[in-house]
């Protein structure tokens, strides 16, 4: 089992990445360069949270056509595992490996802070060792996280059991107050028709260790790592 | 000779004019002039504030060294060390907000990855006028806030550095003139911290980073004068920034330095290649010379005079061993960054700029660096002070209502949640985040592959400082330290901004002279060395001055990171205990916010401090949480014991209930015991009546008093004194007033 964590000029949550599967799962990861032509040989890529290319024309936008990518795609389209976080969440609905797209946050400002999440499926590679309706705590840092998609794709998602997770509050409910960034649907982390790319905004990565106010991220790790060990 | 115009247009004085023609020997050229000119300016030569500042006695015993690095190292362990500095960007953020903040955070940056650190974090101290209400003036306090906070969120979120912790204020005296103090935190292995040194004749002198553009010409100038009605028009002198280019610089500069063949290197921050080029030289008693074609630009038809001055952003010089040129410029390269080699080190001195073959400059480098005239500016007190001391703040009327006052004080911006700039901040990437910002006395990190961690906390109370400067000064530095200790932290080292008026004015400079005399006391005292920082004059509009503000960013050590400490009140039944060494005749009234707000008086003496007892307090606090004995810690300032009170019980979400004595408060008036600000208090809280009375044994061995108040719990504040409820809120009113006040006045139409 191999994981890659690509680097992008702008990634600034790559780092953070790797050391959550280095040394808090303890499994194999390498940094992947952005020119790199060729994935071969990784199980699990995951493209991280940051600012890639600066995202100064629209998040994700330039990333999607760096060399890497291609060979991201490939990777998806065989069947191999892929997840974006944050900014490769972006990075993925630019580049059309997941529907949808991620605007602007209501409000308008950045914002950085613990936000629950429901899991809403718990048959998927991404969650298979959390429970149905589990809550999870884990933070989110972003400016332009609003998920929106057309009804057609929002009613395939659902249909599909392809919304992983959705923000809630503390007791799983859908309150208003609950929803950080006016996604609809309170969308927080979507996966494609064969559930091998997941993408989602919030940071799994920053709430795997105890210390730093959650483990409860950790559950998604140990579920796309259970994914591989028995696939 | 030039027309005297041309010179005194860019700062410089006639004195100072004949003192270059001295060094040259004949007259400058128009370059040379302009080199002179920032590189003497107080921003970049410290003119006015060197002798001042050789009160500091590591700042003294640095310079007599020959040791003034871009900023300070702690060792941490055997193996690391910590680097930080602050430096403030007040001139340009009050003409263009966004930008001025957000250049203010890469330029600290930047030092700190310079010296081969990690940046791993950084914090803000910010003040600005009021934002309350319908006026010109409050709609241009909020435009400036809103911006400027929109600058530093915009360039360290992207930058991937967490902004960890920070300070709001609001007071009239910033109207127009806002202070944003930036400091910046890295890691470094000590034995490879680099240096800014130009070593090694033939070596070559690589330029790295951006383009250089006609921005931030003279920004440096600019930093030294006041502002004005024409400050509008300075906008040209406030630089870009671009976090992205920073970010690479920031991963390239590492895995450069890595290669071993940098031997010295430095940012171009104020007054750009003219300071870079000039400084490097001189620390290595060695000569460069440059040619301005070489260097990349943004734009055509720049003069050597502008290429010069540029202050562009993201761009670094580094002195490269001969021979592995292409080496290092092959890592930059690979970050997609400039790397190119406009010159070499030379062994004559001399800072030599050509423009093809012509010489357009060449002075001695020492000239520009050691050479800057420095003044001893006369110092008066000024008038108000005896005016303003002479009050008693025991004579103000009490309030009708104590709940008023609180939610009142609760909804000052203030005292009130500074959540809706936090949350704009990302202060969690890089993951070593474990104090976040509102959850402790200060931000917490710990530090990767060793069990330690840092507390990191800025602080500074301008209004004391006003009152009395030399108390003001000691203040700041003792609660900076008090609430590193409150985590848990012992603290080890400090950085300062100091923000201050006109210098040239002998009351502002006597200001500025008590308050380093302050400083430098209480850092002596308490063992925390100004290992670094930054001197911000000429903040004053037409309309008058700020007050003296320094700016106190304390370092504190945490040997177990899992001994730490936060704000908030945990459990129902917890037992809360006041432990003190104050000592003030009005119990801290005295400039407090209190009178602030409700008496509309900024008056009479500040809190007093014994900075022994201080000590004792800190010792005191910090054997408690490494014996692990306090559930809850948070240090008494601003608003008072009711508003301390207060935050602990919203951070906890659960309410507590104390019984005071008028007799353990020197019978002062209820204003003054819950509203006055007396310096060394901590409230705690503990669990069990063993762990109380351990507590308190441990209070009498360090000589401190420690006062049983009450317990945690129920979901209302009640605080009562001599059996009579003053104060009784709802823990749900106390926080949507205070967690919602900031939110409220930035959304409101204006």
């Amino acid at each position: 089992m191999k994981f890659g964590v690509v680097q992008f000029p702008g990634s600034n949550c790559d780092q953070d990445a790797y050391f959550v599967l280095r040394d808090v799962m303890r499994v194999p990861v390498e940094y992947i360069w952005h020119q790199t032509t060729s994935v071969k040989g990784f199980d699990c890529i995951v493209l991280p949270g940051g600012f890639s290319y600066g995202d100064y024309l629209r998040t994700g936008a330039i990333a999607r056509f760096s060399p890497v990518m291609e060979a991201v795609q490939e990777h998806a389209a065989r069947g191999k595992y892929l997840i974006g976080i944050c900014n490769g969440f972006q990075i993925l609905c630019e580049s059309g490996l997941l529907p949808g797209a991620l605007v602007r946050n209501e409000g308008l400002k950045f914002v950085c802070k613990f936000v629950h999440l429901r899991v809403e499926n718990s048959d998927t590679p991404w969650t298979c060792e959390a429970k149905e309706g589990q809550i999870l705590r884990i933070p989110i840092a972003h400016g332009e996280g609003r998920y929106v998609a057309d009804e057609e794709t929002l009613a395939e998602l659902t249909g599909s059991r392809r919304i992983l997770v959705r923000y809630c509050d503390a007791e799983g409910r859908y309150t208003p107050g609950s929803n950080p960034n006016g996604s609809v649907n309170h969308i927080a982390g979507i996966a494609n028709e064969t559930f091998n790319v997941f993408g989602l905004m919030p940071h799994p990565e920053r709430a795997s260790e105890k210390i730093l106010g959650s483990a409860d991220g950790r559950i998604l790790f140990e579920s796309i790592i259970k994914t591989l060990r028995s696939g | 000779m030039l027309p005297s115009l041309a010179y005194r247009e860019m700062g410089l004085n006639d004195l100072e004019y004949q003192r270059i023609e001295a060094i040259l020997n004949r007259e400058p050229t128009i370059t040379e002039l302009g080199m002179f000119a920032v590189m003497w300016s107080e921003h970049c030569g410290y003119k006015y504030s060197r002798p001042i500042l050789s009160l500091f006695k590591t700042y003294r015993e640095a310079q007599s060294q020959g040791a003034l690095e871009n900023a300070g190292v702690i060792p941490l362990d055997e193996r690391l060390g910590i680097v930080f500095k602050m430096e403030s960007h007040n001139h340009p953020s009050a003409v263009e907000p966004f930008q001025g903040a957000a250049t203010g955070v890469g330029g600290i940056l930047r030092d700190i990855f310079t010296m081969g650190a990690r940046p791993i974090a950084n914090l803000n101290s910010l003040r600005f006028g009021l934002i309350e209400g319908r006026s010109r003036k409050a709609a241009r306090n909020r435009y400036l806030f809103e911006h400027v906070v929109d600058g530093i969120a915009h360039y360290g979120n992207c930058v991937g550095v967490p902004t960890v912790a920070g300070e709001v204020v609001f007071n009239r005296c910033y109207d127009g003139n806002p202070l944003v103090n930036a400091m910046a935190v890295g890691v470094v292995e000590l034995d490879k911290i680099a240096k800014a040194r130009a070593e090694g004749v033939g070596n070559a002198v690589l330029y790295v980073g951006s383009s250089t553009g006609k921005d931030g010409i003279h920004g440096a100038t600019f930093a030294s004068v006041e502002l004005g009605p024409d400050s509008e028009s300075k906008r040209p002198n406030v630089q870009m920034g671009d976090p992205f280019m920073e970010k690479l610089l920031i991963e390239a500069t590492l895995e450069a330095l890595a290669t071993g063949e940098i031997v010295g290197i430095q940012d171009m921050g104020a007054a750009g290649l003219t300071c870079s080029t000039s400084e490097t030289a001189a620390k290595a008693g060695n000569g460069i010379e440059i040619d301005v074609l070489k260097v990349p630009r943004r734009e055509a038809n720049m003069t050597p005079y502008e290429i010069m001055l540029s202050e562009s952003q993201e761009r670094m010089l580094a002195i490269v061993r001969k021979g592995a040129e292409d080496r290092v410029a092959a890592v930059f390269q690979k970050w997609g960054l400039n790397a190119v080699v406009i010159g070499h080190v030379t062994d004559d001195g001399l800072l030599r700029v050509k423009e093809g073959d012509k010489v357009v400059a060449e002075v001695p480098a020492r000239s520009l660096t050691d050479e800057c005239p420095t003044y001893r500016l006369e110092a008066r007190e000024p008038e108000y002070i005896a005016k303003v001391q002479s009050f008693d703040p025991l004579t103000a009327l009490e309030p009708p209502d104590y709940n008023e006052v609180l939610l009142r004080l609760l909804a000052s911006p203030t005292i009130a949640s500074k959540e809706w700039v936090t949350q704009q901040y990302d202060s969690m990437v890089q993951t070593q985040t474990v104090l976040n910002p509102g959850q402790g006395d200060a931000a917490i990190l710990r530090i990767r592959e060793t069990r330690k961690g840092i507390a990191l906390k800025v602080d500074g109370n301008g209004r004391y400082c006003y009152l009395d400067p030399y108390i003001g000064g000691q203040i700041a530095v003792a609660e900076a330290a008090r609430n590193v200790v409150c985590v848990g932290a012992r603290p080890v080292a400090v950085t300062d901004c100091l923000n201050f008026a006109n210098p040239e004015k002998p009351t502002g400079f006597w200001q500025f002279q008590r308050v380093v005399e302050g400083i430098a006391f209480a850092t002596e005292a308490l063992g925390t060395p100004v290992v670094s920082g930054n001197v911000s004059f000429y903040n004053e509009t037409p309309e008058g001055a700020i007050y003296p503000t320094p700016t106190i960013g304390m370092l504190g050590i945490l040997d177990d990171v899992n001994q730490r400490c936060a704000t908030a009140f945990r459990d129902e039944g917890d037992i809360l205990v006041l432990l003190r060494a104050d000592n003030d005749p009005s119990g801290g009234l005295g400039g407090s916010e209190y009178l602030s707000l409700i008496h509309n008086m900024e008056a009479g003496m500040p809190p007093s401090l014994d900075i022994e007892a201080e000590k004792r307090l800190q010792a005191c606090v910090l054997e408690a949480i490494r014996e692990g004995l306090l559930a809850s810690a948070h240090d008494c300032s601003d608003g008072g014991l009711a508003v301390c009170i207060s935050e602990c019980a919203i951070a906890g979400g659960v309410g507590a209930s104390l019984l005071l004595r008028y007799s353990d408060f020197e019978d002062l008036p209820p204003s003054a015991i819950f509203f006055g600000e007396a310096q060394s208090r901590v409230l705690v809280s503990v669990r069990t009546d063993k762990q109380l009375r351990k507590l308190e044994q441990m209070a009498q061995t360090h000589g401190i008093r420690a006062h049983w108040l009450g317990s945690v719990g129920g979901d209302s504040l009640r605080i009562a004194l001599d059996g009579e409820y003053l104060i009784d809120l709802k823990v749900e009113t106390l926080a949507d007033t205070y967690n919602n006040s900031i939110r409220k006045i930035m959304s409101a139409v204006s």
